[in-house]
């Protein structure tokens, strides 16, 4: 049986007897495979330049109680539907537009078809201890599911908020999302993750993306400033779909964002953009695997990182083409802006190509701002301060540029603004630029 | 263009798919027994008639190799080595000191005549190459030490250095290299049996390009040696290897460490065309060749420029690295990498960027074709000191059928905002266009292979000595024979 | 007093003297052009003035309107009146040519105390200035200079002196890289601006750009001095002879 000793973030001990067939079998495998693992050290290659310890030394509990949840400033003026998962807790859901059936995750043992079927087939446990600790120990989350041809206009908003309640101490939740895009059916999904004081937001989400389907996918983390977020993005794509993808960090003391992606058809588009912005002692990891396992799909990818103060940033981004993933066009590239000495970044693109007939590149850059940039700013008058600010600003701009659709683009914009304007110096006020 | 036209006629010349460097030479070996505990290592310090430090220094590298493990990161894969199959030291019998090269056993110059090695001075270019010969585990011959004297020049085998200039060896054996640096290089420390040394004094150009061959001839043998190149203050030396070695069934090791110390002002350059026995096409044979190569630019402005054209071995594991610790100092590291048939490479090299305003660039070419794996690995990594620290990478990776593999694994690390750091990499298959372009105008296939991958390596070759850049040209041809088609 | 003043101006770069000890004065109204062959420190003139880091001035002084120009910062010459047109304007990613307009006349109210500019009547005065030097507005819209050609950008850094209203502009071989048409469009919008308040320093290697701008004064620029000045007659001379004579006579 899974105890603290092995899985210092096992708050609660999973049901790995009794219960649903699917979901006993499930969460067994996943506790084996999280003993197995054990949490990562710097000796696994994986997590080699986020040191875990402090992490380690948490005794957390579950996360239990409720609260409210509002939208960020940045949110508020974006036009969807709302849900709110609060310590791991499905605390409110809207009406959910035509074509979309919600599922709630709190008792997975009596869930429809569409979730025992494919719950747990993309997020994969092994070896991905983090995961495995989710899967093995989630009490709450959401299932969505996109109809077979569906378009569905109005961005489903998923506001995930973390916090101890009632002098509980250090808490940590394990919330789930599944989101099941039937064939030819479109969607938009934004996750904003904040919460408050000293807390482990341990989350997966899972998504299933099916032929001709689009699926956009934006998340913002903005974690309170103490807390830990380490989450999971594992999604599965079938031919001729769309992935946009898009994540800003913000938040967090120590945060690891990964994502996963399988190209598991012809002809998919996968976008995967990305920020990271950190100041004060933040330490931000994102991995990225991007695995092409057929022939024709275009994967593009920029990452943008702001890092200031005693920021560490880390970016390990992959590409794998498999031996028949030929006509794979793959791009990647990372770019890192050191703001400060004391500022520290560890990138590691990384392509692994079997397929012949490819076009892949990546590339990654690290410095400080263009000197004849901040030249032609300051020979048209503009102060120095404000002239950084509107490089930086310009900077982090130019990946999320890159979301699809134009309200929700507004919205990380601001967001984006938003964290400049506490951190940078003479930033540009929002809708300044 | 006239570059091209050469190349094909080159490409040309060469008939054959054999290895051609796969004869056995039969001279009388001298051979310490099999295995490996610290009575081979006193044989081998004994053998070298060795002062008691570098006995010392050696079973204590032992001792230490004994706890380590033998690394697992890279993307190469091989059965378990026994250590103890194998001989440590092997040494063509012949007298102990050597008067002049008519004392060389006929057999030997007879080996490096046919590997095209200009061993006799006579048949050298007056005053173009200096050659080092090191056959099996013992350097046989030196060439030109006359003439290298005169300027002060120490060119020589590491064993007669650590007699003739003690101090020099003891001050730099293992200070850029520790003995217990890797698992392989820790090996070496142990049992290395021979290698060259190089002393470059103050304000010296070196009057001619320094060489070393390196030959593997008896079976069951490791190869381990050590090389060690000081270029003192305002010096320059470029220092060029080639090694090959007999085509035989089973695998043989070879572990060599290179050390390069560069002081202020000083500049090395040192490139390799590495022509070790592939094994045969079904990935039967051939070396496994684990080598640490590292460069230190202690001084200020001096710089270290590795150039590698790797065609051979079953497995080649090596990371020609520069740690520039001297303010403005400059690495560089040039590499082209062919692997083919069941061949597997992984190599790069790391930057480590200290002191200020230092500059690195990386150019490195991978050719990967028939079941081959090839994989640049690198590091870029600037400390907090290296204030206008600039790195400039590219790695451009080739693939030749749908059965190989290319991958890219670059690790760049920054702890200075001023530093600047670019990095490049691409992934493409030689081009159908270009191919039928060649073709149409009368090359064959493989004539068109080489001509384009030759055009693909063109930046990396052009860093190469004349001397070297004919055979390096000849040998990407001929490593992707069979490879289209 | 004249407008511009430059005495006895020495500058180097990377610890290599460039300019060695150029003097200047340029009267407020006046064209005044520098021409000289490759290497003779012209572009590092427009710099040293503009006020580039890395050009040190190592003796010497420049004034603008009476005030010392080597005190201050590259963006408080800019607001106190000198305007750059470069010969390679730079790119901004992300930057959009509006957001740079605003941010750069605010930045002058701003210094001046006033409020900041009304972002609707800004827009029609930048657009009818776009206008007339056939800047669209598709490329106010667009990160500034990025992926704009060799003749939009020229155009782009005349429309910036435009609604910039410098004091005294300096154009670094504004002819480089332009066609006869964009020439003439650049030196139509350049002309436009002249005004017997407004000096102008045109730097240049050929006469070409002069027949178009028709300078006041021409000076020869080479080994880091003015060897030379004179009227129009000075610019055909060149043309005919070259830099040949400057070149050996200081050399």
């Amino acid at each position: 049986m899974a105890d603290k000793a092995t899985l210092p973030l096992l708050t609660a001990v999973p049901k790995t007897e009794g219960g649903s067939p699917w979901l006993t079998k499930l969460r067994r495998t996943a506790v084996e495979n999280a003993e197995r693992t054990g949490l990562p050290g710097v000796r696994t290659e994986a997590w080699k330049f986020t040191n875990l310890n402090a992490l380690k030394a948490l005794e957390p509990v579950a996360a239990t109680g409720t609260a409210e949840i509002a939208r960020l400033p940045a949110f508020a003026d974006l036009q969807a539907v709302e849900l709110h998962l609060s310590n791991g807790t499905l605390t409110h859901a809207d009406a959910m537009p035509e074509g979309v059936d919600l599922v709630g995750l709190a008792e997975p043992d009596d869930a429809p078809d569409w979730v025992s079927e494919t719950l747990g087939t993309v997020a994969e446990t092994a070896p991905h201890p983090f995961t495995a600790i989710n899967t093995g120990a989630f009490t709450g989350g959401i299932a969505l599911r996109i109809r077979k041809g569906a378009a569905v206009e109005t961005p489903i908003l998923l506001l995930v908020d973390t916090r101890s309640l009632e002098g509980a101490g250090t808490v940590a939740a394990h919330p789930r999302i599944l989101v099941v895009v039937e064939d030819g059916a479109m969607a938009d999904l934004v996750e904003v993750h904040t919460g408050g004081g000293a807390y482990v937001n341990n989350a997966v989400t899972e998504l299933v993306i099916g032929k001709d389907a689009r699926l956009g996918h934006y998340k913002l983390q903005a974690e309170s400033g103490e807390a830990f977020h380490i989450a999971m993005t594992a999604a599965r794509c079938a031919a001729n779909s769309t992935y946009d993808n898009f994540a800003l960090s913000t938040g967090a003391t120590l945060s690891r964002n990964e994502i996963r992606a399988t190209l598991a058809g012809r002809h998919i588009e996968y976008r995967i953009n990305g920020g990271y912005l950190a100041c004060g002692d933040q330490h931000m990891d994102t991995a990225t695997f991007i695995d092409h396992a057929e022939p024709d799909c275009a994967s593009h990818e920029l990452y943008k990182g702001v890092l200031a103060d005693r920021a560490h940033g880390v970016f390990q981004g992959k590409i794998l083409v498999r031996p028949d993933a030929q006509k794979t066009d793959g791009y990647q590239m990372n770019r890192a802006l050191l703001l400060s000495r004391e500022a520290e970044i560890n990138s590691k693109p990384e392509l692994e190509i079997y397929a012949d007939d490819v076009k892949c590149s990546h590339g990654a850059t690290v410095g400080e701002l263009e000197d004849d940039q901040l030249f032609y700013l300051m020979a048209r008058g503009i102060p120095e301060e404000r002239a950084r600010a509107i490089l930086v600003s310009a900077y982090v701009d130019e990946a999320v540029d890159h979301i699809q659709r134009e309200p929700i683009r507004d919205a990380f914009r601001a967001a984006a603004a938003e964290w400049m304007q506490k951190n940078i110096a003479g930033a540009p006020a929002e809708g300044g630029l | 263009m006239a570059a091209t036209v050469d190349t094909v006629r080159q490409v040309e010349e060469v008939t054959g798919r054999a290895y051609k460097h796969g004869f056995v030479t039969d001279i009388d070996m001298d051979m310490a027994p099999k295995g490996l505990d610290e009575t081979t290592i006193r044989f081998i310090s004994a053998k070298k008639e060795e002062p008691e430090w570098l006995l010392e220094w050696r079973l204590k590298a032992f001792q230490q190799w004994q706890q380590m493990k033998e690394p697992n990161w890279a993307k190469v894969g091989y059965p378990p080595i026994d250590y103890q199959d194998l001989y440590y030291y092997a040494a063509p019998t012949q007298k102990p000191q050597l008067n002049s090269l008519d004392e060389v056993d006929p057999e030997l110059l007879a080996t490096y005549e046919k590997l095209g090695i200009p061993l006799k001075e006579q048949e050298i270019l007056a005053g173009v190459v200096a050659v080092d010969a090191v056959f099996d585990s013992v350097s046989v011959a030196t060439t030109y030490k006359k003439e290298l004297e005169k300027h002060g020049v120490v060119f020589c085998s590491i064993s007669e250095a650590v007699r003739t200039h003690p101090d020099l060896v003891k001050r730099y054996l293992g200070s850029v290299v520790p003995a217990a640096d890797n698992y392989f290089a820790c090996l070496n420390s142990a049992v290395f049996t021979d290698g060259s040394f190089v002393y470059i004094p103050k304000g010296v150009r070196c009057p001619m390009e320094l060489s070393t061959y390196f030959r593997i001839n008896a079976q069951n043998t490791g190869q381990f040696e050590r090389t060690l190149i000081v270029a003192e203050e305002g010096s320059y030396v470029s220092y060029l290897e080639g090694c090959t070695a007999p085509q035989r069934d089973e695998n043989q090791l070879h572990a060599a460490v290179v050390e390069l110390v560069a002081l202020d002002d000083a500049e090395i350059k040192y490139s390799t065309v590495q022509n070790w026995y592939p094994g045969d096409e079904d990935g039967k044979g051939g070396i496994y060749n684990f080598v640490t190569k590292r460069g230190a630019c202690r001084g200020k402005r001096s710089k270290i420029s590795w150039t590698q054209v790797e065609t051979g071995s079953a497995i080649t594991w090596k990371y020609p690295s520069c740690i520039l610790q001297g303010d403005d100092s400059v690495g560089e590291f040039y590499s082209v990498a062919i692997t083919n048939n069941a061949q597997q490479a992984d190599t790069g090299t790391k930057m480590i960027h200290l002191g200020k305003n230092t500059r690195s660039t990386i150019i490195s070419k991978g050719i990967s074709a028939g079941r081959a794996d090839n994989t640049y690995r690198g590091l870029v990594r600037v400390g907090k000191r290296a204030d206008g620290a600039r790195n400039f990478t590219q790695c451009d990776s080739l693939l030749i059928g749908d059965k190989c593999g290319a991958h890219t694994v670059p690790y760049i690390e920054s702890k200075n905002p001023s530093a600047r750091i670019e990095h490049e990499a691409t992934t493409s298959k030689i081009s159908e266009d270009q191919l039928f372009y060649c073709m149409s105008r009368g090359l064959s296939t493989e004539d068109s292979v080489g001509l384009i991958v030759n055009g693909f390596c063109k930046e990396v070759m052009k860093e190469l000595p004349m001397e070297f850049a004919v055979e390096a040209q000849k040998l990407i041809g001929i490593s992707l024979e069979g490879s289209v088609g | 007093m004249a407008l511009l003043e430059i005495e006895n101006l020495h500058a180097e770069v990377d610890g290599k003297p460039i300019l060695k000890g150029i003097d200047l004065s340029i009267e407020a109204g006046q064209v005044h052009a520098i021409m000289g062959p490759n290497g003779s420190g012209k572009s590092t003139l427009s710099y040293v003035l503009a006020g580039r880091e890395g050009y040190e001035v190592t003796e010497g002084s420049i004034r603008l309107d009476g005030h010392d120009l080597l005190e201050m910062e590259a963006d408080e010459r800019a607001v106190a009146g000198v305007f750059l047109a470069m010969q390679y304007p730079v790119e901004l990613p992300g930057v959009t040519g509006m957001t740079f307009l605003r941010e750069a006349v605010n930045a002058r109210r701003k210094a001046v105390g006033e409020e900041e500019i009304d972002a609707m009547g800004f827009l029609k005065m930048v657009r009818a200035k776009a206008k007339t030097l056939g800047v669209t507005d598709d490329m106010l819209k667009r990160a500034v200079n990025v992926g704009f050609s060799g003749g939009e950008k020229k155009r782009n850094e005349i429309l910036q002196m435009a609604v910039l209203e410098p004091k005294f502009c300096i154009l670094d071989e504004t002819d480089s890289g332009l066609d006869i048409d964009a020439l003439k469009v650049v030196s139509e919008g350049v002309n436009a601006l002249r005004t017997p308040e407004r000096s102008m320093l045109v730097i240049t290697h050929y006469q070409r750009l002069l027949n178009h701008i028709e300078p006041d004064v021409i000076h020869v620029l080479a080994h880091g001095r003015i060897q030379k000045s004179g009227g129009k007659e000075l610019a055909l001379e060149l043309e005919q002879n070259g830099y040949a004579d400057f070149v050996e006579a200081a050399a």
